[in-house]
């Protein structure tokens, strides 16, 4: 079952030369895990936000953004209400910068389903504890306050939060960059384990390439407010159909990578004040040809490789690409 | 306590390394309160060399570099540079500046560590004005600049109107104009977008290679350590557990804890749970 | 920025985003400014000519705000008191602004006991009312402008030394100041240079507020008769030699500088709590 279906999805905003999101298609199925991966400003974050129907002022939109069927961009008010506290939750990078200091974590924790009048103050306790067991931990965490617990601690509160209103989807924005690579691992694991026992679907959004290969089912890779690359995670990390997802893994220091300088990519992603004509990675692209520069390409499927699409005009050619050097 | 021998060491680029030490640390030792955060540590940077300290935040990583750099006092220990102490504050501006040829630093945050008032000129120049007033201000600014990748447009350019990697770099050619022995870079690329990260461990390298400065990076990423340093440190809990040439440590790790950190980069393939069994182990 | 302006709690409601207000605000400051600075071309008549037999005539196309019961020109004396009525304030605000900003960044940077002391003195002045200590300084020194200013000008140190103090030890947190301490600056150096040119804003906008405050007290002390020499036109002294005419019927003479008075502080107040808004939304 496709839980969040996203077609063709614009999102611009007042003063800029370009659309923030350009035709953004992604689907998530229920027990997925799907990875969406970009660096800052290439309409990750804003994806996943535009989910909950949180836009930035002055948004206009085009295209549909399912959840469960039912397109987010037209909801009422109320009904956006309901899918923020019910049908999908959102992990915030941040658990320190997203959770009130001054209240204890059990108000954290049950203030939305107790508002939306879904729980009574007893269940709604209940239903926390549970939560935190869900999650690993005590339930004389409900007591404590955010001050008091560690990060990583905090982190499994904020996604016990995510679970009070029992989700069909769950978007995690950067949920484990603020933390340790040892409690990353612990982090991951607890969303893998959840996501089995409760069937939800997982939209991840990471800057970190070999994170989303690691933990996913499915990658898609932005760039410029467009989806340039989309497939199963190990196909898609083993042999990179896009140049731009080439050069991010070639840029990215790994341990098995060979040793020395690193292929960085030149230049820097277009800003919003700039019109793009073309591919928007074409300036800094060493396959580029005139073609690129002219005409925009398709996120097409490609032969042989069932899954996989990629938005290149030679992405035959990105496997023996510079690029991947 | 194990301690990097430089006389001994052999450069991992093959080349016999008979290097003269420029940085030395000696029993460092620094509490907060009951908490030690930094327990007897030691380690040398050979000239031109480049060390990595790794580990999570509480490992003392920080701290140690803070004490380096003379934000932070030692309870007990030496920072040695060139054999002279800097943990003995003497006062003076004369005291002061030599302290700041010394060590140089680098945040990690390039949006905090410049005055959002000052344009990157600006800033360049007061450096250069307090260590060096006799000298030709505008060309060496032009020559800073251009050592980083950056030009004289971004000069009259107030740091908002730079990206996170122009601001680094703004940072980086800051703490080269003042021509120090060795530069601390604490979490320098942690911020920073992943292609913008490999320019800017690439500018960092190429600076190395042409002016014989000494890094000391500061680090919780084993993929940056691997790229930029020769030896690294493992610290926990304020201790180093343990220590090596880079290639050494990360090839055939010794202690659990490095293990673990290895172990914890994620890549295809990945078992977080089992990671997440053996953390708790620990 | 979190640190905000301290104000008194009866005109704090007066804070307010509406254009149209701020910009006859603004108007009416540089209006008072002009007319002070001007006053000696401006004044229709000598503010100090003393016309008995034309005592308490109404406006006339001669005295076009009417005369006092000592028949001085009202208008006369309006234009040429705004000038005392606004050295003081400023005298007041100048005095206790650069003061309150090296007591502030002091006390904020060096911290330890000097902190505590500079801290709990501050203090101390603050439990102190102003006014009282005003009139206790010219009950000793006697009449003239100076010794009031200098009482309020104390009595005024704790508010901007407290909002510097916040605001440098905010500043002071802040990583850039730490770079350039690592670069060999003094601490002298970056305070001057960087710090004190960061806060300015927000001192200042404290320091137009304050101004308001201070002229308020100053003609409170010249409505008392203390301060202000006799024979000088200032609006407080204006209203207190109006009173026999308010006595009489004839309230213009004393009405109108209370009008002033009024006008030109909440004007202040519009204006400078407008600033500190605009300097706060900047730095977000």
């Amino acid at each position: 079952m496709t839980i969040l279906d996203i077609q063709a999805y614009r999102l611009r905003l007042p003063d800029t030369a370009r659309p923030v999101l350009d035709g953004v298609d992604l689907t998530v199925r229920a027990g997925e895990t799907v990875a969406l991966v970009g660096e800052s400003g290439s309409g990750k974050s804003l994806t996943s936000r535009s989910v909950l129907g949180l836009l930035p002022d002055g948004a206009t939109t085009g295209g549909t953004v399912r959840v469960n069927g039912e397109d987010v961009l037209t909801m009422t008010p109320e009904r956006l209400r309901d899918l923020r506290t019910g049908t999908a939750a959102m992990v915030f990078q941040d658990p320190r910068a997203a959770i009130n200091p001054l209240r204890r974590l059990g108000d954290f924790l049950t203030e939305s389903v107790r508002l939306n009048g879904r729980l009574a103050a007893a269940a709604a306790a209940e239903r926390a504890a549970e939560m935190l067991d869900a999650v690993g931990l005590p339930a004389a965490v409900l007591d404590r306050y955010p001050g008091q617990v560690s990060g990583g601690m905090l982190q499994r509160v904020m996604i016990a939060a995510a679970l009070m209103g029992d989700p069909a989807l769950i978007l995690a924005d950067e949920p484990t960059t603020a933390l340790d690579v040892t409690t990353q691992a612990e982090v991951v694991a607890l969303l893998g384990d959840l996501q089995e026992r409760f069937g939800t679907g997982l939209l991840f959004v990471t800057h970190d390439l070999g994170l989303a290969a690691a933990i996913s089912d499915r990658v898609s890779v932005m760039y410029a407010g467009r989806i340039v690359e989309t497939g199963p995670a190990e196909d898609l990390f083993d042999r990179p159909r896009h140049p731009y997802t080439a050069a991010l893994l070639a840029s990215t220091p790994r341990l098995d990578a060979p040793q020395g300088r690193l292929a960085a990519i030149e230049g820097r992603p277009p800003g919003l004040r700039e019109e793009l004509t073309g591919c928007p990675f074409a300036p800094r692209c060493p396959i580029a040809t005139e073609l690129c520069t002219e005409q925009a390409p398709a996120l097409l499927s490609i032969e042989a490789e069932p899954g996989r699409r990629t938005a290149c005009h030679h992405s035959d050619r990105t496997g023996e690409g510079s690029a991947d050097a | 306590m194990p301690d990097l021998n430089q006389e001994d060491a052999v450069d991992p680029k093959g080349a016999p390394a008979v290097r003269r030490t420029v940085l030395e640390v000696v029993g460092l030792h620094r509490a907060f309160g009951g908490v030690r955060a930094v327990d007897d540590v030691s380690f040398t940077l050979a000239e031109g060399g480049s060390l990595g300290i790794v580990g999570e935040s509480g490992s003392g990583k920080t701290t140690t570099a803070r004490i380096v750099v003379g934000l932070e006092r030692a309870d007990a220990g030496q920072v040695l540079v060139h054999r002279r102490d800097r943990t003995e504050h003497r006062r003076g501006r004369a005291h002061r500046l030599a302290r700041a040829r010394e060590v140089q630093l680098v945040f990690q945050d390039p949006y905090l560590s410049l005055d959002p008032r000052t344009t990157v000129g600006a800033a360049l120049r007061e450096t250069l004005r307090l260590h060096f007033p006799d000298a030709d201000h505008p060309r060496r600014i032009a020559e800073l600049l251009d050592q980083v990748g950056l030009g004289e447009r971004e000069a009259d350019a107030l740091p908002r109107q730079l990206s996170g990697g122009q601001r680094q770099r703004v940072a980086i050619a800051r703490a080269l104009a003042v021509e120090p022995a060795v530069l601390v870079l604490d979490e320098a690329v942690a911020a920073l977008d992943v292609s913008v990260q490999a320019q800017i461990l690439n500018l960092l390298a190429d600076i190395r290679a042409r002016t014989g400065i000494g890094y000391l990076f500061i680090t919780h990423d084993l993929g940056v350590v691997r790229c930029v340093t020769d030896d690294v440190v493992v610290m926990r809990h304020g201790r180093i557990v343990e220590s090596g040439p880079t290639t050494e440590v990360l090839a055939h790790p010794q202690h659990d804890y490095t293990r673990l950190l290895l172990d914890s980069v994620p890549r295809p393939g990945w078992d977080p749970r089992s990671i997440a069994a053996a953390r708790r182990a620990l | 920025m979190t640190a905000t302006l301290l104000r008194r709690p009866g005109l704090a409601r007066l804070r307010t985003s509406r254009a149209p207000l701020h910009r006859i605000c603004l108007g009416f400051v540089a209006l008072v400014v002009l007319a002070a600075l001007l006053a000696p071309w401006l004044a229709p008549h000598d503010p100090n000519a003393v016309d008995l037999g034309n005592a308490l005539a109404g406006p006339s196309g001669d005295h076009p705000l009417g005369v006092d019961a000592s028949g001085r020109d009202t208008l006369a004396r309006l234009v040429a008191g705004a000038r005392t009525s606004l050295l003081g304030p400023l005298g007041v605000v100048a005095f206790s602004t650069l003061a309150g900003i090296a007591v502030g960044v002091t006390a904020a940077w060096r911290g330890g006991w000097l902190d505590s002391v500079l801290s709990r003195g501050t203090e101390l002045v603050f439990a102190f009312p102003g006014l009282l200590l005003a009139i206790l300084i010219v009950s000793v020194y006697g009449e003239g402008l100076i010794a009031p200013v200098v009482a309020l000008a104390i009595a005024y140190l704790p508010y901007v030394s407290r909002l510097t103090r916040s605001l440098v030890l905010a500043e002071r947190s802040r990583p850039y100041v730490e770079a350039y301490q690592v670069q060999g600056h003094s601490g002298l150096q970056i305070c001057l240079r960087h710090v004190i040119p960061g806060i300015a804003p927000v001192v200042l906008a404290q320091a137009t507020v304050n101004f308001g405050y201070a002229l308020i007290d100053l003609a409170g002390l010249s409505f008392l008769g203390l301060g202000v020499p006799a024979l000088t036109p200032d609006w407080g002294r204006m209203v207190f030699d109006g009173q026999s005419a308010i006595q009489h019927g004839y309230p213009l003479s004393a009405i109108l500088p209370c009008l002033a008075i009024v006008l030109t502080v909440v004007a202040f107040n519009v204006v400078g709590e407008r600033w500190a808004d605009q300097v706060a939304r900047r730095d977000r």
